[in-house]
């Protein structure tokens, strides 16, 4: 669909596209630099996934596939880690649905820098490519654990620690920057950039978490990016800022004094915000799943977005709470351990809000519902081990076991990739004009849903029994008992089935762009201001017209003695505070 | 004589709906807040770069306390680039004054010794980085040396960054008077920067 605007002059949308090449390839357009994001992401999480299988293999059958050896199995994953959480959810989230729906839901034309959201995407792509090709570099991609921690990231011994640690590094730095330069889009769009009417307190929660996420991003990657630079240094030319006097193979390295210590520190300064800037936006997203598909207002809308802010700004004061075995003074533990267990209040409001909103609603049990659903346990189930986590005397046994890698799959990878396929199927008709096929997409919650506790239940028991994770072999580890083997069977078994159960949905994406069923404008009768837009939403978001003003909340549903379930956000009010406020 | 273009977004006070800068979305107009998009983008670029070098200061603060950390003597050079960087602040500056006059002579004047002043720090500092290599500290002799060559570099950097910013308000004819004043905001973040660097280097 091409429209024209004559007469528009607009200083914050790049000229409309003439040729292919600016059209689909370097375009400014922020709907289809989020496509470019969302299908880069999907692609190296397929390769994140084949990864994690062979791990399970390794881990099921021990021994039993001639491909993987102790260097092979750390690649995967270490790499798998990396992936996930860096390439394929944090690119998602913060690249493709906050390009997507920030300025389509806010009522503007496109984002305040666009040409800066373009290399934003570039530099992104470009990291993916460093982090692909450092597979095939000699002594292959870094085996280090995806927390790269030194000595052990940058010395001989370690797999990919020739040039794979090198290239592992330069990609995370190009996406830091890419992270930045999107994130300045995003932040400052937020700010600027609303249509009359649409008051920081009318924002959809989706929103608000995007944003709250890329502030968080914002503040957290330059600590990545300068530890990153000293590790490369330390790698490259032999500098000491982490390396302390290491004798290895008998021999005395010539470094001394430098602190690993501090890596983990700068690392982890880093590393807990990234989960929030992963989690803030899934929940957005699940909160408008919710609401749109029970046909209820968010419950304690206000509280909803003070619960965001008030995650964000604790989750830079938790960090340590990854280094509880690493030393540390008995009292910053204390210290630590407070703040990170404060952090359940929030999370708890949420989850209650969500489930009062869905309390007597009229619940349509969509594919997005069921994945939004499947978010609220995931992410409650992982919340609560992440509270015994908290605490460092339970920590003490638990860290560096399978319980930690249970603990943060449900909370994490599970709750956020749910997050993330409810709001493709939900936001799929407005992107395409079409929908994807419901049972199709039944079938992929199904498989999905049932296979993450069929996995990670069982890892959680495995844990408990001591079973320490980044480990090639269990053989000679008497303690072990012979039904953490079985189990380990079984999740590997499971853990191919969801695998493939995931074609299902790439087969359904490929098809349903062409042959899915036509909608409307707003399928799901929703309230919220992409839904008021054209299908697929042209260059410039609004037509011919100026963007709409808003003149209510985003979750006016089910208003009583309204003849419609739902009020669009640019209805005027009729009479003044009806339906209107916040609660 | 051409003039200096109008203060876009007519600049300070835009109240709701006054879509300033261009804010792009006309009869509607905006939910704002009331400065100009660009110099709230730079401001968040400052923000990300403060928390990057208060990483860097923090990890030097740190990794100080260890054992086998020599202080350095720096070259004296240091102490003219400061004074280079000063200047070209303080030339910025007068060319943001004359922007605000739409003098443009003036503004074209200030603009270009600014930047010129900002090449001649750049170029100090490596020259300051030789010297120091001819005293015999190296990238990797001392940590104390690998912070130092680190610290100048990234900040080095970042000051490219800013003259290639330079380079494109230079260019344009006439320059627009924002961007000359966003040129000398960020002259000002980075000589700051610079101030508490060379502090650092200098106390310990
Ligand atoms: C109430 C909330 C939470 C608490 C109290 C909590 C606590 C913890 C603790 C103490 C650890 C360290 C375990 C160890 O290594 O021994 C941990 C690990 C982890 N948590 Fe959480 N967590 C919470 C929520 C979350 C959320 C929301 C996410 C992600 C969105 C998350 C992601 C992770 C990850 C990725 C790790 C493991 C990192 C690694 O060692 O590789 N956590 N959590
Ligand atoms: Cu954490």
């Amino acid at each position: 669909m091409a429209h024209s605007h004559p007469g528009y002059h607009d200083h914050h949308i790049g000229p409309e596209p003439q040729s292919w090449w600016t059209k689909y390839v370097f375009s400014q357009d922020h709907k289809v630099i989020a496509f470019q994001y969302v299908l880069t992401a999907l692609f190296v999480g397929a390769v994140g996934m084949g990864l994690s299988w062979l791990m399970r293999l390794q881990l099921g059958f021990p021994g039993k596939v001639e491909l993987i050896n102790p260097t092979v199995y750390y690649q995967a994953v270490t790499q798998h880690g990396m992936i996930m959480v860096i390439y394929l959810l944090t690119a998602l989230l913060l690249g493709g649905f906050g390009n997507f729906l920030v300025p389509l839901m806010l009522g503007a034309r496109d984002m305040a820098f666009p040409f800066v959201n373009m290399l934003s995407f570039w530099a992104y792509f470009l990291s993916v490519v460093v982090l692909l090709a450092s597979f095939f570099v000699p002594g292959g991609a870094t085996g280090a654990g995806w927390t790269l921690y030194p000595p052990q990231s940058i010395l001989k011994g370690t797999p990919g620690s020739d040039w794979g640690i090198i290239l592992m590094l330069v990609s995370l730095l190009l996406f830091i920057v890419a992270a930045t330069m999107g994130g300045l889009n995003y932040v400052t769009t937020v700010l600027q950039l609303r249509t009359k009417g649409m008051t920081l307190m009318r924002m959809p929660l989706a929103v608000w978490g995007i944003f709250v996420a890329t502030v968080l991003a914002l503040l957290a990657f330059p600590a990545l990016f300068v530890g990153g630079v000293m590790l490369l240094l330390d790698r490259t030319v032999g500098s000491s800022f982490f390396l302390p006097a290491i004798v290895q193979f008998g021999q005395q390295l010539p470094r001394e004094g430098g602190s690993p210590l501090l890596f983990q520190h700068l690392f982890w300064y880093f590393g807990h915000p990234e989960v929030y800037i992963v989690i803030l936006p899934a929940m957005g997203i699940v909160s408008e799943l919710i609401a749109v598909h029970s046909r209820k207002p968010i419950f304690g809308y206000p509280m909803m977005v003070l619960s965001i802010v008030v995650i964000g700004a604790l989750s830079f004061i938790v960090w340590a709470h990854h280094m509880y075995t690493s030393g540390m003074n008995p009292y910053f533990g204390f210290l630590f351990a407070v703040t990170t267990l404060i952090v359940a209040i929030p999370s708890a409001v949420k989850v209650y809000n969500w489930v009062l909103t869905l309390w007597r609603g009229n619940i349509h049990l969509t594919t997005p519902m069921l994945f939004a659903i499947a978010f609220l346990n995931t992410f409650l189930i992982g919340g609560l081990t992440g509270l015994l986590l908290g605490n460092v005397i339970i920590d003490f046994p638990l860290q560096d076991t399978y319980f930690v890698v249970a603990h943060f799959h449900m909370v994490m990878g599970v709750a956020a990739i749910v997050a993330i396929f409810g709001g493709i199927y939900h936001w799929f008709p407005k992107a395409t004009g079409r929908m994807m096929n419901e049972t199709l997409g039944k079938v992929h919650f199904w498989i999905t849903f049932v296979g993450t506790y069929a996995m990670f239940l069982p890892m959680h028991h495995i844990g408990l029994t001591g079973v320490p994770r980044r480990y090639f072999g269990f053989e000679n580890l008497q303690f072990i008992p012979e039904s953490v083997r079985d189990l380990n069977v079984f999740i590997t078994v499971v853990a191919l089935i969801v695998g493939a159960g995931q074609l299902v949905f790439a087969y359904n994406l490929v098809h349903s762009i062409f042959w899915g069923k036509k909608v409307g404008d707003n399928p799901w009768r929703a309230a919220t201001l992409e839904w008021q837009t054209p299908t697929p939403p042209p260059h410039g978001n609004w037509g011919d017209q100026p963007p709409p003003p808003v003149y209510r909340w985003a979750y006016d549903y089910s208003v009583p003695g309204e003849k419609e379930d739902f009020i669009p956000q640019t209805r005027p009010q009729v009479t003044a505070g009806a339906g209107g406020g916040g609660e | 004589m051409p003039q200096v273009k109008e203060r876009e977004g007519s600049g300070i006070v835009r109240g709701r709906g006054g879509g300033g800068n261009g804010g792009g979305n006309e009869p509607g107009g905006l939910e704002a807040f009331p400065v100009p998009t660009a110099r709230l983008g730079l401001w968040i670029f400052m923000a990300v770069a403060t928390v990057l070098f208060s990483a860097l200061v923090s990890a030097y603060l740190v990794r100080m306390n260890l054992p086998d950390w020599k202080s350095l003597s720096e070259p004296g050079l240091l102490g003219l680039n400061t004074a280079l960087l000063a200047l070209a602040s303080l030339f910025l500056q007068r060319a943001a004054w004359a922007s605000r006059r739409y003098d443009l002579g003036a503004t074209r004047r200030n603009l270009q010794l600014g930047g010129l002043l900002g090449f001649a720090f750049v170029a100090g500092q490596l020259l300051a980085w030789s010297q120091f290599q001819a005293m015999g500290y190296f990238l990797v002799s001392n940590p104390s040396a690998s912070f130092f060559y680190l610290m100048t570099a990234l900040h080095g950097l970042h000051l490219l960054g800013g003259l290639v910013a330079w380079g494109v308000v230079g260019s344009r004819v006439p320059p627009s008077a924002l961007s000359v004043q966003l040129c000398t905001t960020y002259w000002h973040f980075l000589l700051l920067v610079w101030l508490v660097l060379y502090g650092l280097l200098l106390l310990t």
